[in-house]
């Protein structure tokens, strides 16, 4: 395409199917504590 | 729902339901923000418009005073079209209809914050634990007794989920090391009995730091987080020791000792910022000079003077898009540095139901005092009324954990027409109670910022990929 480059591959939609595990990180036990930052945590699933 | 903006010269356009992003130029993005008024104004629906390409290049040249040939604006709508018909662009939010299901999935308690100290050896000025009593005035030392049996309730309460994550909190937990070894020693010996994995993190603001501590803590803590606010006088005029004494010169040499001994290992240097230093980017760069590399700096969050108003945003904003820029900057020149809240990982993030959750307060995240009580997250202890139970009775109160739980993007004020939904999942119950007593309200300074920084770490990417296509 020449006027839009996409940066990404995986969708949210792709995850709802196999997502929620749970073996991922709480948020709140990195480096935040007084705020809510979910969308930089790692997926752990491994299936 | 696209989020089309503009920052650094980068032309973003976020599709929020599916957290697709695309790097687009001027005349597209002009196009997009065509179409946003036509859902606005209810022309298109929200997702999947049908776009009539040629009728809409008619209508986009007369919208940009022909400002762009049509031909070029044909072009740019064929593209946009492309996507939209390749469930890339303008995407449905499939989640919302699934919502009670979501909420309804079996979850079980996976981390806990333990606080081993409400007690502290600083008396920072805008502490939420204040001094570490927790509005209780009652400063006390968890036993290792209450401490292991908040180990058992969490192991018993974690079903077949492998990995635990336990931080000591405080107040200042190594204020109470010994009980901090004591349950670790604990948690290491019932680990493959109970085919569990401790995940120990620490957060301290390191006054009491030395070789044996320091020893310790690089061996068992996954994750130790450090507290100091940058420059001296920044750092010195809200951490203060009880005596009112600033506590920089102690904390930045054991600091600079236990990074250095902690290698590779994770930690993060934590700072919190206020309205007395809006310009945090310079505290930021205090860090790099200090040798530090893992970052993160946080607003404060308090109705205090010193907290942020909406006078402060503008200033706030700039200084995000400054910090990007020292971000870029210093990863181009190998000399990089993280910094929590540009963490994004569009590829390998959360899925959409950890978005949807959110933080998981009171349902796979509690708190537990040095009495053993039980609360939804750290955040709330001190306010009684929010005591969910207690480790040796265990969860008493359900009726706050199923609030908690129902708790979405989709039942807060705001988010639904919110961008970065998905990356905050609407935001700390606790920022909402505080402000507005009701979990179901947002904190919207705290939005604003988070807004930001989430256009902040996209752009990042974008510059990113763009210097590794130029080398």
């Amino acid at each position: 395409m020449k006027h839009i480059k996409t940066l990404n591959k995986k969708t949210l939609q792709s995850t709802l199917k196999k997502g929620g595990c749970g073996e991922c990180q709480t948020s709140c036990q990195s480096a935040c504590k007084t705020s809510c930052t979910v969308g930089n945590q790692k997926c752990e699933n491994k299936k | 729902m696209v989020h089309a903006y503009s920052l650094e010269g980068f032309h973003i356009l976020l599709d929020v339901n599916s957290g697709l992003v695309h790097i687009a130029d001027e005349l597209t993005i002009k196009i997009i923000q065509l179409i946003n008024q036509d859902i606005e104004a209810g022309i298109f629906p929200a997702s999947c418009p049908e776009i009539d390409v040629k009728e809409y290049a008619s209508k986009a040249f007369a919208f940009l005073n022909s400002e762009y040939s049509l031909d070029d604006i044909t072009e740019a709508l064929i593209e946009i079209k492309e996507l939209i018909d390749a469930d890339a662009l303008f995407t449905p939010d499939i989640y919302e209809p699934n919502i009670d299901a979501i909420n309804a999935r079996q979850t079980v308690i996976k981390a806990m914050c333990l606080h081993i100290a409400h007690d502290c050896n600083l008396a920072c000025k805008y502490c939420f634990a204040e001094g570490g009593e927790y509005h209780s005035h009652d400063r006390s030392l968890m036993s290792f007794e209450t401490g292991k049996k908040a180990l058992d309730f969490l192991v018993d309460h974690s079903g077949n989920r492998k990995n635990l994550e336990v931080d000591f909190f405080g107040g200042e937990p190594l204020m109470n090391f010994d009980v901090v070894k004591q349950l670790v020693e604990y948690g290491r010996s019932i680990e493959k009995e109970k085919n569990k994995n401790f995940r120990f993190t620490l957060t301290t603001n390191a006054m009491l730091l030395n070789d044996e501590i320091t020893e310790f803590l690089n061996k068992e803590m996954s994750n130790v987080v450090l507290s100091i606010d940058g420059r001296k006088e920044v750092n010195d005029r809200m951490r203060v020791t009880r005596n009112g004494k600033g506590s920089y010169d102690v904390i930045v040499p054991k600091i600079q000792e236990f990074v250095k001994k902690r290698g590779d290992k994770d930690h993060y240097i934590r700072g919190t910022f206020t309205r007395h230093n809006l310009d945090f980017t310079n505290d930021i760069q205090e860090f790099l000079d200090l040798g530090f590399e893992n970052l993160s700096i946080e607003p404060v969050v308090t109705t205090a003077d010193y907290g942020i108003c909406y006078e402060d945003l503008p200033q706030i904003m700039g200084e995000y898009e400054k910090l990007a820029r020292l971000y870029i900057e210093r990863r181009k020149a190998g000399k990089p540095f993280t910094f929590f809240h540009f963490m994004i990982d569009l590829d390998q993030g959360p899925c959409v139901i950890k978005r949807l959750s959110g933080c998981g307060s009171g349902t796979e995240y509690v708190a537990v005092t040095p009495k053993g009580e039980i609360y939804p997250c750290h955040q709330f202890v001190g306010q009684e009324e929010f005591i969910i139970g207690n480790v040796d009775e265990g969860i008493t109160n359900t009726e706050i954990p199923a609030t908690f739980r129902k708790a979405s993007v989709y039942t807060k004020d705001h988010c639904d027409k919110c961008f970065a939904k998905f990356y905050c999942s609407g935001g700390c119950p606790a920022n909402s109670w505080n402000f507005s007593k009701d979990i179901n309200k947002v904190y919207d300074i705290g939005c604003k910022m988070q807004q930001k920084r989430v256009e902040c770490a996209i752009m990042i990417k974008a510059a990113l990929a763009e210097s590794e296509e130029d080398e």
